[in-house]
């Protein structure tokens, strides 16, 4: 019956069926609470940013750039205009230095004499109301002086126009692995592009900052990774008297790790110079102009292949687009090269990734991180390898898949890879029959054929090599009566942190689930557990969590001899203590070595896998796909809360299939996005979305909470090119570049 | 322009420009911010509420358009309980950050009103107004599915 959950728990290994292990029944890591903030969010009463309205806000909007590349001649204010009740703020009146804090100290909090990408904030405004801050935005009056701008990223390291250093690179990543073949093969190549992508979390920006009776300031928002948010703020004043608090979150998808940072700034600038709460919240055309989106990549690959499908060498170039500043780019282009070869096995391997600057709004961080630009292109590629051949596409995928022991491009040995587990998964719950979708009034059936496609991915689980080990996350935990509080900077942006970490606590003390709550991050509160990013909460903010319960327990233990928590907690009391509290630290495993000049080493804690098929149909007449059901395997090492678990593949897969054949980001010629509404940068609705069936495969990871492996960002990878290859199918077309609108489908129809 | 209607089944009398949109005379004037702002021009779904029983997008209605009227807003969906579509959300998943949440359970409970056992495709058709970034529509669609066999209704 379809309705009913569809969503599997797929025993990973028959014939060892210890490494399934579901929990006892009085546990409740593998089953599925309603989550915690369910009924506060259903019911209207959760407070999002801009549903807060503190006493005599004032609101701010932002004066931007027309232009790409230009000198700032002149800001004036339109005498016009009644200024009464305005303030504005240009970099002038920063009271700190002029940078967002990030990685690199290139990006302005406001442009001072250049503008270097359009939509580039130059001023900021605070009225009273809304309507008055957006028409005091129009009423300052910018001059410009042009100057030549760099728009093409394959034009950016010899180009005149210098944006970034003196060759425009952010970044450049050489990966070399292995020696060359010795037998000789086919030579194929190709080369695969992908588009730019618009997180579209639902609630646009938004950022309150209040001033505090010491005289210092209060930031609340939207936001991913609240401490990103402090040490930008506490730098751009100058003095520590700076807390963030992450107000409930309408997604973020990495849209809110890092830009909330300058909005911030931009709030507490304004509120410093009125001496009173700003809040700016974004309007959906300003988000979508002004704020990061996926790098667009260029990807040439060259493979020699032998007869029999099997992969002898592997070649890559990597371009991707960073836009003006550099925000998180060398990142994700780290990202995009370590995944570049897919879950392949090759004996010699050559990548090389540059990401440049180009004036274009920068890019940032998107669930995937590069890794979705990268397997797009790997997988187009194993198509592309199989039609050469003459071979099935998944026979030359079968050939080449990562098998227990195997060596990665950076030479670290795989144990327990779980691709071939995810591919049985998939294939086997691809069997049941489906239902073909109703077409939409308006379409006949006559032009519809129907095709099906598969692909594969993996996905490195939490931070690179040791990235852990320079964040020190931390977790705290405090006994107050009969219940408990998790302190932790981890941001529940829809995935359900704030449902998990009681879990995990929970049964790590042997109690009821729901004695333990979640503090709202506030950074004068929590400490820093790390950013909520590269699907590491789970894991490695979970695993600090279990790390810290049992340390809890053991500190009882030391003072009041074993026992149950509660008989422990009892006897503690009963000594007079104060109610306990511990905080812990993640605990990196000393035997991950990585080498990040090389990229050699361990390039990741370990690895989730994915499989995806994909049943679709082609309208010939107009080039549109039609997605009857996706069939979903990943190997999440274990699910901590199942529904929450295949929730974050479903909504991840469904925006993959929209990057696949429907958003597009349209610049215009000053290099911004042009389709800034959601009349015309389109996004899945419910009649899109196919019908999902989730396998979760458990091969658990003895380094995660409960064997739980990071899984926020893996549903990204596969689905693209399993569409691409469905289409393939359906009506022969041969699709390489991203996206596949229903535009360029007909066009290459046209072609055929 | 002063305009009355009756919101979650209480007379109110709100004072606005007449074109002001009934979405932030709800947020704003009466303090209701269950209704969200995703786009301001009727794209996403965020800000649904029920004018008369039927689900409209409030950023597109100008308040004086409801006089007379009676607005539903997700506040009043269920008053002091919970109302099935809410619990079947809660039980399938069917809500992650929760933003577009407000604004699909209104056009689902609307549907479930006209259609107590919609078919798939009709619970598809009846959420298409809403857009969800999170979830995938699979399990919201799950839960509007079952939200009557659910609750024995
Ligand atoms: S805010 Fe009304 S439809 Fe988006
Ligand atoms: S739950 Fe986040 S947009 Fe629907």
């Amino acid at each position: 019956m379809y309705g009913a959950p569809l969503t599997k728990l797929w025993n990973a290994d028959p014939a060892r069926p210890g490494r399934v292990c579901y929990p006892p029944p009085q546990m409740s890591i593998g089953s599925s609470p309603p989550r915690r903030d369910g009924l506060s969010k259903l019911t209207g009463r959760a407070l999002y940013a801009d549903d807060l309205r503190p006493h005599r806000c004032l609101y701010g909007a932002t004066v931007r750039s027309a232009r790409a590349h230009a000198r700032i001649v002149s800001i004036e204010r339109d005498p016009a205009f009644d200024w009464t009740g305005v303030t504005v703020a240009t970099a002038a009146d920063l009271p700190g230095p002029n940078v967002v804090t990030l990685m690199t100290d290139d990006q302005p909090i406001l442009a001072d004499g250049v503008v270097r990408h359009a939509e580039e904030p130059i001023a900021l405004v605070a009225a009273p109301t809304r309507e008055r801050a957006l028409a005091a935005v129009r009423a300052v009056r910018v001059t410009y002086e042009d100057l030549p701008a760099l728009l093409d990223p394959l034009e950016a390291e010899g180009s005149p126009v210098q944006i970034f250093g003196n060759d425009n690179v952010f970044k450049r990543i050489h990966l070399v692995h292995g020696e060359p073949s010795r037998v000789t093969g086919y030579l194929i190549r190709g080369r695969y592009r992908t588009g730019l992508q618009e997180q579209l979390y639902i609630e646009p920006q938004s950022m309150i900052a209040a001033p505090r009776p010491d005289g210092g300031v209060t930031v609340t928002g939207s936001m991913q990774c609240p401490y990103y948010v402090d040490r930008a703020v506490k730098r751009m004043l100058g003095h520590d008297r700076v807390n963030v608090v992450q107000s409930v979150t309408g997604g973020g998808f990495g849209g809110k790790e890092e830009y909330p940072s300058m909005l911030a700034c931009h709030a507490v600038l304004l509120s410093r110079l009125t001496g009173l709460p700003v809040k700016i919240t974004y309007r959906r055309d300003e988000d979508l102009r002004a704020t990061t989106k996926r790098h667009p990549a260029v990807i040439d690959l060259s493979t020699l292949v032998s007869p029999q499908g099997e992969l002898l060498e592997l070649h890559a170039r990597i371009w991707m687009d960073g836009g003006a500043y550099h925000t998180l780019s060398t990142v994700v282009l780290s990202r995009a090269v370590l995944h570049a070869g897919g879950p392949y096995r090759c004996p010699h391997v050559n990548i090389l990734g540059t990401v440049v600057a180009t004036n274009t709004p920068p890019n940032g961080a998107f669930r995937g991180f590069g890794a979705p630009q990268a397997q797009w292109a790997m997988e187009r590629h194993l198509d592309r390898i199989a039609r050469v051949l003459g071979m099935d596409p998944l026979a030359v995928r079968r050939a080449n898949l990562y098998r227990e022991g195997d060596v990665t491009a950076t030479g670290q040995t795989l144990h327990d890879p779980g691709a071939f587990a995810v591919l049985d998964a998939a294939e086997a719950a691809a069997k049941a029959p489906f239902r073909r979708k109703t077409l939409r009034p308006g379409v006949t059936g006559a032009s519809m054929k129907a095709g099906r496609g598969v692909a594969l991915a993996w996905h490195g689980c939490g931070f690179t090599g040791n990235g852990e080990a320079k964040i020190r996350g931390k977790v705290g935990l405090e006994v107050h009566g009969n219940e408990l509080l998790v302190l932790s900077s981890s941001t529940d942006i829809g995935q359900g942190t704030e449902t998990i970490f009681p879990m995990i606590v929970g049964d790590t003390l042997g109690i009821a689930q729901d004695r333990v709550t979640v503090a709202q991050p506030d950074t004068g509160r929590v400490p820093d557990s790390g950013p909520t990013v590269a699907s590491r909460t789970a894991m490695v903010v979970g695993g600090t969590c279990f790390k810290a319960a049992t340390e809890l327990r053991a500190k009882l233990e030391a003072k009041v001899g074993p026992g149950s928590f509660d008989e422990q907690l009892l006897r503690w009391r009963n000594l007079g203590l104060a109610d306990p509290t511990h905080e812990s630290t993640y605990e990196v495993d000393a035997s991950v070595v990585w080498d990040p000049d090389t990229y050699q080493g361990d390039a990741y804690p370990t690895f989730g896998w994915s499989c995806v098929i994909v049943d679709l149909r082609v309208d010939e007449d107009t080039g549109e796909v039609l997605y009857d059901r996706v069939v979903t395997a990943t190997d999440v090492g274990r699910a901590l809360a199942p529904v929450l678990t295949s929730g974050q593949i479903e909504g991840g897969t469904l925006q993959a299939l929209g990057w696949a054949t429907a958003e597009e980001v349209v610049l215009g010629a000053n290099g911004a996005m042009r389709n800034d509404r959601l009349t015309n940068y389109i996004i899945p609705t419910a009649l899109d979305a196919p019908e999902m069936v989730t396998c979760l495969v458990e091969i658990p990871f003895a380094g995660g909470p409960f064997g739980a492996k990071g899984i926020g960002e893996i549903p990204m990878d596969a689905p693209a090119a399993a569409v691409a290859q469905a289409i393939e199918q359906a009506v022969g077309i041969v699709l390489d570049s991203l996206p596949m609108t229903p535009e360029r489908v007909l066009a290459a129809m046209g072609a055929r | 322009m002063i305009t009355r209607f009756v919101c979650n089944g209480q007379p109110v009398e709100v004072e606005t420009p007449p074109m002001t949109r009934l979405l932030d005379v709800l947020r704003e004037e009466l303090r209701l911010t269950g209704s969200k702002e995703g786009c301001g021009e009727g794209e996403c779904g965020a800000c649904t509420v029920r004018i008369d029983g039927v689900p409209v997008m409030s950023c597109l209605v100008p308040v004086a358009q409801v006089a007379g009227c009676n607005v539903q807003t997700i506040e009043g969906l269920a008053g002091a309980l919970v109302h099935p579509v809410q619990a079947a959300m809660l039980e399938h998943g069917g809500a992650q950050c929760g933003i577009c949440t407000p604004g699909l359970c209104m056009s689902a409970a609307a549907l479930l009103e006209e259609n107590p056992h919609p078919s798939v495709e009709q619970v598809r058709v009846a959420l298409a107004g809403n857009l969800c970034r999170c979830t995938g529509y699979q399990k919201v669609i799950e839960a509007v599915s079952h939200a009557l066999v659910d609750t024995g209704e």
